[in-house]
Order: structure tokens, then sequence, then C-alpha cells
């Protein structure tokens, strides 16, 4: 699909050495509205270009060029310089050029700009999002009200089913941008905001923050999962059970501390008493792929540092370092690998 | 004054400001968390056998008292854990007023935590086990503010709601009576 | 080729009773001429030595000196600032720096970067050069521009005490409300940032009116407006639109600290306040702000240009309407950093229809200077070298201005490394590579020797071959994902070898402005000593001294074109008839620079000095209590009324020709 536009995308990449993932990067075009901004990229790109060789062009001959001798003093000199007429006409020429070159620039951002404007047709699908510091809270919106599903930081969405995203902020301005899915639109607090994303390729994105919002602006990121439309359904049922009883007597201990203490002030696990709604949901924690937003990958490990000593990880968000005791912290992180 | 004397003194004067540095501002969010101890052992009366002697200070008073992100934190609490919904911003509802001089457990902000984490009669619940000590504090910090207790440089004016108090840097402040007499 | 004679009949009969008064000549003319005359002038002109007379000193030329060399140490300290980000981001998920920290470099950075040192430093050499190069021996108002110098020094003064006890901003150096609000940003730290907005944007609106009435007003008979060198049409251009800009940031910063102070609700959007409004009111003046930066720069670039390459600057009209033209434009672009907001879509493009609009007269200057090099002879040294580099990437940011005009590319690059690669290319290539070129220009007027063209060489291919290094990579991490404003990034999304080799970029580049300065330094003591014209340039500055004499001139020069010292035979010819005993200027008339006014200078006071501190402590004490304002107008009142008292009036400004 990229064809020769990725040959010359691609080549920075090559610079930029080639071991990495673009999950994070415009050139893993994966949705239309992307593959158009890939288009106008280059043909941009390819102006401006010629407009920079025409400068430096003019610019090396106007250097090199000895052919003229005149007196050696150089005041002597200023006194009898003489005008180029072909100049005048170069100067005509030359704002002719530049304001044409402008013009067809303008003429195709209007045009790209007025395509990917109408990616919005027929949403299938209406999510909220409200950013908070620094955290993503997700609901994904259905007529009947038992199937809302609430989650944080990762997006699961159908491929090639339009889906409209409602934006709102819950304290500063965020912004919500996933490269290889859409151009950016901000979180402003009392304006409603919302953007549409028509995914086109199955895979795994990540999206960050990227309107300054505070202490951990960096660590806030966002998963966004495409997939299958049955895979999708999958998941959207599966985010509708409750979380599973504690099986073993240190799953058991976990479900007791989790849901009696500090945790489930501000947590909220669905089938259990722990209902607070400051922080994301962990109903399904375990079965995300990164803890915080972006700050780590979900694994075992990265879940005991995180419970243990959030404030390490992530200075200044909203989490206390509770200062659990060892075999506490094993209660928890058991019970909460629980929660797929 | 020779140039280089200039310049030796104008680098001291420097190090002076930085070793100087403010602590209204700082962000003590990598300090260790704190056990759970104090304010357990604090009594919220002033009647003490042998006379009205006040209890000393807990000396974590003073990381929170007019350090200005704990106050916001404690502000944020304050909405996020539903304070508002009895004692409002401070006005009182099914709760006390907040932001008058009347401290029925004693209005220090050691005295004030302890109220936040034992809980008190009449519908006070117990917040110990559902915040860490250093939230507690930061409420407790946040709630002297109400009366105008910190000094106005680290209380924030408002917050981005709708308006429904005096502005915090505005509220003058109200001197405990009835019940506490040590003010730090 | 003195014109006829100008003094009218009467002032002639009070020259003669006060000459028999005092047994003096008063003034210049056949009778007093030459090195009696320049003894004379120099009495009059020179200030007391001493603190006082430092501290009360109105000579442009000494407030030009102070205001650049502050600039440059604002320069150094905002590149510390800038090494110290670079360190942190070299790697990935780095610890070096915590967030908290972080935030508040690049706020630092920011604020230092654009108010305390890019539009300082052109204030600067335009308030030393420009009265030497229109032919006058004093600004206008000058104590006016005594005080807009100190009121630059403590603001910046301030931030930086105050970055060094902990309590420096942290909300970037454009502190969006609601982040800069109280509720989200505690203590005092935004309102610092917000008074030092307060202190340097009445700098600038002074140094502004100082210069507009200055190039206006006192030129040189016969620099009809036509003959009015660039330097001084950008000047002009960049000082007014200094005087439409600046209030817009005044205002939004001063709601913020009312905001914070006192509970207003200017940003609260739940009491129908807009935290759009910040982001409307700021970027109307930021966008003019950065043209009110490359303004002065592409007056430096015509300066070079013109002398290096021996002939005058090619379709002189049209760059003076390219000028202008992007002066005006420049006001019509602001919603280019709103296009993430979600206001209307048809709007927008209105916004960028203009953004690129305001490239054309841009690119019109650059073909009128490549034609100049075209058409002359070029000498490449040290400045013009520079103008070259300016060429080269000042075009290339240019050109990603032009791309990011686009919206749907903006909404994909804006807030990403992209943007900073585009700023750096305009600002840094725009106006920080002709400065360079010019200090090394003026530094013989200035200090009297030259800068050292080996240093200077070395210093140039370090600064622009580092800062390619640096900054050209960064385009690379923002198509890669990389958003601005995080301390740090993590591993695997390529953004580590574009990182690395800008943080290697960036020691080059602070190398080779370490090397600059030391040229600048060792010149001072050891570089060849200069003529009045080393260049061998053609505008009225190089027709005195190096340095100038305090009065800039033994007697006022006549122009008769547009490059005065090419096509002058023999001696300058000049106007005599000011007063030696009384410091005087000409004043000419706006278009045709027809003599007008012989205008009294003021005398050195401290009385600006004074001023601008009971200023600046009622503008820092507002930080902390709204009583300031209250209470701090009566010092400050005192101070303002002390200084415009009227004197004694033994003479008023008299006509030329009665």
């Amino acid at each position: 699909m990229m064809g020769r536009r990725g040959a010359v995308l691609s080549l920075p990449l090559l610079l930029a050495g080639c071991d990495y993932q673009t999950y994070q990067s415009i050139f893993s075009d994966a949705s239309t509205e992307v593959h158009d901004f890939n288009i106008l990229f280059v043909i941009f790109l390819i102006v401006c270009a010629i407009m920079y060789a025409l400068v430096i062009g003019f610019l090396i001959a106007a250097i090199v060029r000895r052919s003229r001798t005149g007196p050696a003093d150089v005041v002597e000199e200023g006194r009898h310089h003489q005008s180029n007429p072909a100049m005048r006409t170069g100067l005509i020429g030359w704002t002719a050029l530049v304001g044409t070159g402008l013009m067809a620039l303008a003429i195709a951002s209007f045009f790209g700009d007025r395509s990917m404007a109408n990616a919005a047709a027929n949403e299938k699908l209406s999510v909220n999002v409200t950013g908070k510091q620094w955290w993503w809270d997700i609901t994904y919106n259905s007529a009947d009200a038992s199937k809302m599903v609430r989650t944080a930081n990762e997006l699961h969405l159908p491929v090639d089913v339009p889906v409209h995203i409602y934006l709102k902020s819950d304290d500063v301005i965020h912004s919500f941008w996933v490269p290889s899915l859409a151009g950016k639109q901000d979180l402003i607090p009392g304006r409603d905001n919302d953007i549409t994303l028509v995914p086109r390729k199955i895979g795994i994105y990540r999206g960050q923050c990227a309107e300054f919002c505070g202490a951990d602006h960096a660590k806030m990121a966002l998963i966004v999962n495409v997939d299958s439309y049955a895979d999708f359904l999958k998941w959207w049922h599966h985010q509708l059970e409750s979380a599973p009883a504690p099986t073993s007597p240190l799953t058991q201990a976990g479900y007791n501390f989790v849901t009696t203490r500090q945790c489930s002030s501000c947590h909220a696990i669905a089938g259990t008493p722990a209902n607070g709604t400051v922080g994301p949901d962990l109903t399904h924690l375990a079965s995300r792929r990164s803890i915080a937003a972006g700050a780590m990958p979900m694994s075992e490990g990265n879940l005991y540092g995180w419970v243990a000593d959030p404030q390490s990880l992530k200075p200044g968000n909203h989490m206390p370092t509770i200062g659990l005791e060892p075999d506490q912290l094993h209660a928890v992180v058991a019970y909460l690998e629980t929660l797929k | 004054m020779s140039s280089p004397c200039r310049a030796s003194l104008l680098f001291l004067g420097l190090a002076a400001l930085t070793l100087a540095a403010c602590d209204r501002e700082e962000r003590h969010s990598r300090s260790k968390p704190i056990g759970e101890t104090v304010p357990a052992g604090q009594s919220p009366d002033t009647i003490w056998p042998g006379g009205s002697q006040p209890s000393p200070l807990d000396p974590r008073a003073k990381l929170y008292d007019n350090n200005a992100p704990a106050l916001s934190e404690g502000q944020y609490l304050y909405t996020q854990m539903n304070c508002v919904g009895c004692h409002f911003h401070g006005g009182g509802g099914m709760g006390p007023p907040l932001m008058d001089d009347e401290w029925r457990y004693g209005g220090r902000i050691d005295q004030i935590a302890a109220s936040i984490a034992e809980g008190r009669p009449n519908g006070m619940p117990a917040w110990r086990n559902k915040l860490t000590e250093d939230q507690i504090w930061k409420l407790a910090a946040y709630v002297r503010s109400l009366s105008g207790q910190p000094s106005k440089d680290a209380v924030s004016s408002r917050t981005e709601e709708m308006s429904n108090t005096t502005p915090g840097s505005l509220t003058p402040r109200e001197p405990a009576h009835s019940s506490d007499t040590a003010e730090q | 080729m003195t014109p006829p004679d100008s003094i009218p009949q009467r002032i002639r009969a009070q020259d003669e009773r006060l000459a028999r008064e005092r047994g003096t000549i008063a003034r210049d003319g056949p009778d007093l001429r030459g090195a009696e005359l320049e003894a004379r002038l120099d009495r009059t002109w020179r200030r007391t030595p001493g603190i006082i007379g430092w501290l009360a000193t109105v000579d442009h030329k000494e407030i030009g000196r102070r205001y650049i060399i502050t600039a440059l140490i604002f320069l150094a300290l905002g590149g510390v600032l800038a090494l110290a980000m670079r360190v942190q981001l070299a790697r990935p998920d780095s610890a070096l720096i915590s967030p908290q920290r972080y935030n508040e470099l690049f706020t630092m950075h920011g604020s230092t970067m654009m108010f305390l040192f890019a539009v300082p430093v052109m204030e600067g050499v335009a308030v030393y050069i420009i009265p030497l190069m229109v032919g006058t021996r004093s600004t206008t108002f000058p104590r006016l521009n005594a005080f807009s110098y100190f009121m630059y020094l403590f603001g910046g003064v301030m931030l930086w005490v105050a970055f060094l006890l902990n309590i420096g901003p942290d909300v970037g150096w454009f502190a969006y409300t609601p982040l800069s609000g109280p509720e989200f940003s505690p203590g005092k730290r935004a309102d610092v940032w917000a008074q030092m907005i307060t202190f340097t944007e009445v700098s600038a609106l002074a140094a502004a009116v100082v210069l507009i009435c200055t190039i206006l007003k006192a030129r040189a008979p016969g620099m009809t407006l036509a003959r009015m060198p660039l330097f001084a049409w950008a000047m002009l251009v960049q000082a007014v639109m200094i005087v439409f800009a600046m209030p817009a940031v005044a205002l939004c910063s001063s709601m913020l600290i009312s905001d914070r102070l006192v509970g207003t609700n200017f940003y609260n959007a739940a009491e129908h306040g807009d935290a759009l409004l910040w982001q409307h009111l700021f970027w109307f003046f930021g966008h003019p702000e950065v043209y009110i930066i490359f303004i002065p720069a592409t007056g430096f670039v015509s300066v070079i240009t013109e002398t290096f390459c021996r002939r005058p600057v090619f379709a002189h009209a049209v760059v003076v309407l390219a000028l202008i033209s992007t002066g005006i434009l420049a006001f019509g672009l602001w919603v280019h950093h709103m296009f993430a907001t979600g206001l209307p879509r048809v709007g927008y493009s209105f916004y960028t229809s203009a953004s690129m609009t305001v490239a054309i007269p841009t690119g019109l200057q650059i073909f009128c200077w490549l034609a100049t090099i075209w058409d002359g002879r070029p000498r490449f040294q040290v400045p013009m070298l520079y103008v070259v580099a300016f060429i080269i990437t000042f075009v290339i940011g240019g050109l990603t201005g032009v791309i990011i005009a686009a919206v749907p590319l903006d909404l994909e690059l804006h807030d990403t490394y992209f943007i900073v690669a585009h700023f750096h290319y305009v600002l840094i290539g725009g106006a920080v590579f002709p400065l360079l070129g010019i200090l090394t220009y003026w530094y013989p007027k200035i200090t009297g020797r030259m800068m050292s063209e080996t240093l200077g060489k070395i210093s140039f291919w370090m600064v622009f071959l580092g800062f390619q290094l640096a900054f050209f990579p960064m385009h690379f991490s923002g198509l890669l994902g990389m958003p601005r404003r995080v301390y740090t990034y993590p591993a695997g999304l390529g953004l580590e070898l574009p990182n690395l080799l800008s943080t290697i970029g960036a020691f080059i580049v602070a190398l080779a402005v370490v090397i600059f300065v030391v040229n600048g330094i060792v010149s001072l003591y050891r570089g060849m000593i200069a003529p009045p014209n080393p260049w061998g340039a053609a505008t009225l500055e190089w027709a005195t001294t190096s340095p100038p004499p305090p009065y800039n001139f033994a007697h006022i020069p006549v122009v008769e074109s547009n490059t005065p010292l090419w096509d002058v035979d023999g001696e300058m010819p000049v106007v005599t008839g000011l007063r030696v005993d009384e410091k005087e200027t000409l004043l000419t008339t706006v278009v045709a620079a027809v003599p007008d006014l012989r205008e009294p200078i003021p005398e050195a006071s401290l009385w600006p000095f004074i001023a601008s501190v009971a200023v600046g402590i009622v503008f820092v004490a507002s930080i902390f209590s709204p009583w300031a304002l209250a209470f701090g107008v009566v010092p400050c009142a005192i101070a303002i009324a002390a200084w415009f008292w009227p004197k004694e009036m033994k003479r008023h400004p008299e006509p030329v020709i009665s």
C-alpha cells in the first residue's frame, strides 16, 4: 500500500536505526487519515525541496560567480554599482513562483482537510475519553447502560469501523494523540471536543498526551489495540464480566486488603465492594499491556514495583505510596494478577 | 572593588541563595511512607492533668502546614474523597463548618489529622485505613486553609469549579477558640 | 558645504547675550570646529564617572552595551539549561533529572531565551546603533531608554533568583491555563513567571517608543524615508509591532495573576471563563513576538550583505515593503498555534492561508539578498559567512513552517519535536546567526578593536555544523512520535539515535558560543585597533570614530543618498549651529527629514533608576499580596513625578528656521 511513498519516507528510518517499533510513529500508516497525511506530507516535502533547491542553487551560483572585475577599493566600488535589469524580471518571476507554490500547497491542504473530516461518517462505536492528571478514563458507550464498559489507559477498537471519541478533561488541557491512527485533538476543560478514528490495520499502537499537563505529562501514554470485529466483541463481552473471586489464601488476603484498605478509596473492581471512582478501574487490570498509562509494561515484577512505590516511578502522581508490609504486597499483587 | 573580588562575591551570594531555597514549593513526592503511628497519641482536648500544657507539635507539621503542593493535593483529596458531601466547601452541612474558628476536637494540624484518621462521634468516619498518613496530613493542611490559617503564599485562591467560597488567598484568618489554644 | 545660515535673528541675539555673559561661543560652526569643538562637546556630553554616573547615564551607547551584555549573559544561562535538558534526553528512560526539575528547566529555558535574550538583544543593538546610523547625537527620550534597561534587568534577575530559590516557574514558557491557574499550579511559581512578563513587556514598550521616535524624528537632514537604511526600517517595523503585540501578553498575564491572587475567574470554565482565552491572548502576542525577533535580524542581514557585497541591497523599496507587510501579516496568524483545540475547521483554513501568505514577503527579501550577492562582489569574512549560514538554515525553518501551516499536517506534528526543530531553525538560523554576524561586524565600532578572524571562523563553523547536528534529527524525533515537554521517553521507539545526535550537537554549539565569547573578550585587549570604517561600509555610523565619542558626531551630517559614505567625495557635508555648551540635537521632519527643531537632550538623571526600583518593588510585591498595588502607587508616583518635574526651562526646543 505504501509503495514508493513508503520508500521515500522509510529512508530516514534507515538513518534512525532499523531495530525499533513504529507503533508510535506517523510512518506506520494504520488509518486512512494517516495515509492521507503521508501523501500530503510527501507533496509538501517535494514542493518545499524544490523551493529550497532553487534558493541554494541561486546562493551557490551567486557565491561562485567570479567573472567580475572591478575596483579594489570597496568604497570606490560601492559608489559605482549598477543594477542588473534581468534581476527585476527574476524578482517578479520568483514572487510568482512562490505565490503559486504556496497557493497550490494551501489548496492541497484544504482538500486534505476536507477528506479527513469526511471520515467521520457512519459512526458505529462511541467512546468517552476523559483526561485526568495523568491517565485516561475510558468509557465505551452503549444504548443499554448495563453494556457500558469502563476501563483505563487502553482502547480496543475494531478494524474498519469508525469510532467517535468524545474528549473531555477533568482538570487541565491534555491532548489525545495516537500518531499511527489520527492527528491530535485537545481535551479542554469546559469544551466538548471529539475526534473520529477509522483504523485500517490490525495491530497495537501507542499514543501519548501531547499537551503539557504537569509533572507526569511524559508518562501519560495510551495503548490502542486494533482487532478484528469478532475479537473486539469478545473483548467487550469479557470486559462486562465481574472480577473472579479469589481462590487461594494468598489471593484471598489480597482481596481483603484491596477491598477494605486504601485501594478501595480510589479504585473500583466490578463485583467487589471496591467502588472508588477517583482512580482507574481495575477490574481487568492484568489483561492490559501497560501499568499507569504506559509508565511501564504490564508484568508481575512491574506490578510489584508500582504497588510498592508508585511515587518513584511516576513522581507527583495522585497514587500514594502506601508503605505495604512484604506479605501484604505479595497478597495484593497476587490478587491483582487474577484480574484478567 | 576589583573585578575578581566582585565576581567571587557574586558567586558566593548566588550560592547562598541556592542553599536558602524555599521550602514552600518543595514537592515531597519521594519522601518515605510514614508509619501509622501518630496522630494516635494526640489528644483533642486542652485539659491536661497538672495544668493546661499543650502537647508538642508533631515534627511532620512543618512538611505540610505551609507547603503549597501539599495544600493543592489536599484540595484534590477533599473533593475526591467527598468531604464536600458533609462539610460542603467549608460551610458545613451535615458536618460542622470547617471555615470558622470553632474546632471541637482541636484546630492544630496534628489534631485535625487525628480527627480525620480516627473518626469522631456523630458521623465523622475513620479514614485511617482508607487513606495513607501522607494523604491525611495533606487533607488536614487543606482543612486548616479553609479558615485562613496557613500563610497566604501557599494557599491557592480558588479551584477550577463554581466559585462557592471566598477566595482562599483572601480568606481572613479565623483564630481558633474554645478548644485548642496552641497555635504553632 | 554647510547649508545657508539657519540661525534666526532672535536666537542669534540670545546667543550673543549668553556669549557676553559667559564669555564663550555657544554653537558649533565656522567659529568653532576641529579639536576645540570636540573638546567642548566631550565636556558637555561625557557622563560623570563613578557609580552614580553609571546609574544615571542616558548615553544610548552605554545603555545599548548594557543591554547586549546582559542579554548575552541570559543567552549563556538559557544555554546551560538547554544542555542540562539534552543530557537528560540523551538516553531513554533516564532518571537523571526529576520531572519537576525538568519542567522548571524547559520553562526557564524558553522564558529566558524568548523574553530575556532574543528581544532585548535586538533592542540593545538597535539602541546602540540606530542614533549613529541615522546621524544624530542621542535617542529621543533617553531617560525612558535607561528606565527600560533597568526594568529588563530587574525582571530577568527576579526570574533567575526565583529559580535558584526553588520558586521558579514550571508551567512552560507559554503557561497554558488551567495548568498555570490557581488549582493546578500551587504556590507562587506561575506568579513569578507572569510578573516577569510584566517587567519585560514594560521594558520592551519603553524601548519601542524610544526607537520609533528616534527613527521618525531624529534622522540626519536629507535622510528621507526613502534613503533610510534597511536596518532602521526593520527596527521601525519591529517597534510598531511591539506596541501592538505586547499589551496582549501583559493583559493575559495580569489576568492570570488576578486569578491566582484574588480568585477572579477569567480562565475558569465553570464560571463562564474560558481556558482558551489564555491561548488566544497569548498567541496574539506570541506569533508577532517571533517576528519581533526575526525582523531586526533581517535588518542585520541587509546591513552585512550591503557592506560585504559592496553594493546596496537589490530592490531597496521592495525590501522595505516586504518588511512592512510581514509586520502587518504577522498579526493575522496566531490561531495556527491552536489547530488542535477544536475550533471550527473552516476558520482554521483562513489561518493556514495567512500563514502561507506571510512566507511571500520573506521569500522576496531572500531573493533580494541573493540578487545582491549575485550582482555584487562578496567578501567572505565572518559576518558574511553568518549571512550565508542564515540563508541555508532559515529557509529550511521557513519551509517546515509552511508544512505545519497546513492543518492536517499540523494535527500530527503539533507539540512534537518537529515543531521544536522548526522554531529553532527559524530562531537560531534566522535570528542568532545574523546576530553573531552583526556583533562581529559592529564590534569594531563599539569597542574600537577588531575581533579575531581566525577564532571567528572557527566558532562560525562549529556553531553552524553543530546546530545542524543538534536540530536536524529533531525532525525525525517528531515524526517518530516524540511529543514536546517530556522529561524522558521509552526505549524501543527509535528515538534514541536522534536524541543522542541532538545532544552531541548541542554541546558543539555550546562550545562554539564559548569560543565566540572568548574571542569577544580577548579581542578587547589584543584585537587590532579599528579605524573608523574598517569594513568599508556605507552607512553613517562608520562616519565617526571607533568607538564613537559621547556626542557621536562632531557635526550632524547631511545625507544625499542611501549609501552616504560611498557617495561622498572628500568631506562629508554637515549642518552646523547646534549648541556645544548644552546637550542638544537636531530633529527633522518625519518623511523628508528637513531640519525642524533643536531639541534639548535631558541631562543624566538618577530618577529612571529610582523609578524602576520603585516599580520593580511594586511588581514583585504584588506577586504576594494585592495590597502592593494599592500602597505601591505612592512611591511610584513620587519617583515618576520627580522624573518628569519640569525643570526651569532655560530654553525651549528652538525652531531651526523661524
